[in-house]
């Protein structure tokens, strides 16, 4: 049962000569529900975009399935961060879930009735069903992301990333949407990216601080319901990203040892 | 204009305007939406230099001309995925170096005596029934390979990042869709000139855009525009002995305008 599914050691990389990543480790078994937080500029969608094979590391190694990401992308289903890209593209919401059936390498790339049916589903578990054939620029920011998580779980993903996927999304709809990511979790491993824990509080089994640096908290440290956020950003904090317990001024998460 | 149509060359411009009307709708509608019009504008403005090499070593007009402007597009191709952010000044240089060596190629051609306007601005009552045959074939050549790859280029357009996820061959696609434009912008100089390639390349798709629900839509749209401007213009030009590449531009033109006030009128609810 226990089995890693996302292995990464020593990992440096930078942009442009700045170093935006170095020397992360992390390991991260089946069945997990990973966030990553920390500050913006922090290295977490770099982190993601590395694990998706879309960005190559400088030094160290990163096995997703036990496998190069770039030859493990397939198997993964992502949820980009910015929802707004090309908003006036002529597509329906139906085509974009439909992109999720892409398969590498396939020439002649007609969908299947299976692929739309699919698709259809997918747009009905995210209660969009009666928008598939809107065009994407009519929809809202709330119902273009749940298109595109529609677009990512019709992949059939054995780990789902999501970057930033509630923030365009209410708080009424945040809390339905991470009950989703709760059910999905039965049989999903899931890493969420997010500046926000308090909402993820509930579900998360753990939590992985990022900045340049990464800190790991395991699921014994995480004490789900408590735990409320805040965090500061100064380079002088210990953990760049601190989380104190509800309604006490006490830390959950413990100091990281190895600073 | 009836009278007109039993003049060959007037045949010939007629269906030398639908054949490049349907390739400009479905590599213009690529274009639009992969934001690549400078890129083309370069393409086409470089291809002048095949055009000068042609004509100095002797090559058959078409094969220098393509064969130029695919080197050159491949070069930008290369480029533009290496070197996103200085992409634009890069293609500005090829751009221009393309053209001034076509110039002196053009300057250092024994006997030279070459309408050189027929390039700039086109020639579309002049196209041969050659051309005609190559500019079927290439327009074939393009529908093929844009239904063939139809999903591939859709996801591509819409979320490259999303794509090569998957495992669609984002670089070998991207280098194809550049060659087949090359090879489109070449076809289309016939009709309009280079100078005039980037606005019969964007201004159908741009109209286009916000009335179709896909991107296949988007393609069909903008080759019937393209279609009504070119015969227009083409009738213009026959009726008030005007130039005929310059003559559909200001149709095109006119057509954006008239689009664009529609579109406040209706944003206005005033229609």
């Amino acid at each position: 049962m226990n089995h890693t599914v996302i292995e990464i050691q020593d990992l440096c990389f930078s942009y442009n000569g700045h170093p935006v990543l170095k020397d992360v480790n992390l390991k991260v078994e089946k069945g997990d529900f990973l966030a990553m937080i920390g500050p913006n500029g922090g290295g977490k969608t770099t982190l993601l975009k590395l694990m998706l094979g879309l960005l190559v590391a400088d030094m160290g190694s990163i096995q997703i399935l036990g496998i190069p990401p770039a030859e493990a992308s397939y198997r993964v289903g992502y949820v980009p961060q910015d929802v707004h890209i090309n908003k006036q593209f002529p597509v329906s919401a139906l085509d974009v879930v439909l992109m999720g059936k892409l398969k590498s390498g396939k020439g002649w790339s007609r969908h299947s009735r299976e692929d739309r049916i699919d698709a259809h589903k997918a747009m009905d578990m995210m209660e969009m069903g009666v928008y598939c054939d809107r065009r994407i620029g009519e929809l809202s920011g709330g119902q273009l992301q749940r298109v595109l998580i529609a677009r990512a779980l019709i992949t059939e993903p054995e780990i789902l990333f999501l970057d930033e996927p509630t923030a365009s999304i209410d708080t009424k709809g945040q809390r339905e949407f991470y009950n989703l990511l709760k059910e999905l979790n039965d049989t999903i491993t899931i890493l969420v990216v997010s500046h926000d824990l308090m909402v993820l509080s509930g579900y998360v089994k753990s939590v992985a601080c990022v900045n340049q640096h990464l800190h790991y908290h395991g699921q014994a440290e995480v004490t789900g319901e408590m735990i409320e956020t805040m965090y500061h950003c100064s380079v002088e904090e210990v953990c760049p990203v601190e989380l104190i317990a509800h309604g006490l001024p006490h830390r959950v998460l413990q100091v990281h040892e190895d600073d | 204009m009836f009278e007109a149509l039993q003049f060959e060359f007037m045949q010939n411009a007629l269906i030398a305007g639908v054949l490049a009307s349907v390739i400009c709708g479905t590599m213009g509608t690529l274009v639009v939406v992969n934001r690549m019009a400078f890129l083309s504008g370069g393409i086409a403005h470089a291809a002048f230099g095949g055009i000068g090499l042609a004509f100095f070593f002797g090559w058959p007009f078409m094969f220098g001309t393509i064969g130029f402007s695919l080197l050159v597009a491949m070069v930008m191709a290369a480029v533009t995925l290496k070197a996103k952010h200085r992409s634009d000044t890069i293609i500005g240089v090829l751009w221009a170096v393309g053209m001034a060596l076509g110039i002196i190629f053009l300057d250092l051609t024994p006997g030279y005596n070459i309408d050189l306007m027929s390039y700039l601005f086109g020639s579309i009552l002049a196209v041969p029934d050659s051309d005609l045959w190559l500019m079927f074939g290439v327009g074939v050549l393009i529908i093929g390979t844009g239904t063939y790859f139809y999903n591939d280029y859709l996801a591509i357009s819409y979320d490259e990042e999303f794509a090569q996820i998957r495992g669609v061959r984002v670089k070998f696609l991207y280098f194809l869709l550049i060659g087949l434009l090359a090879v489109a912008i070449v076809m289309i100089i016939q009709v309009v000139g280079l100078i005039l390639v980037i606005a019969l390349l964007t201004i159908p798709p741009f109209i286009a855009e916000k009335y179709s629900k896909s991107l296949f839509k988007m393609m069909l749209y903008s080759s019937v525009l393209s279609i009504i401007f070119t015969l227009m213009g083409l009738w213009l030009s026959y009726a008030f002995n005007l130039t005929s590449g310059a003559s559909i531009i200001l149709v095109a033109g006119a057509g954006f305008s008239i689009a664009l006030a529609l579109e406040r009128l209706i944003a206005r609810r005033w229609i």
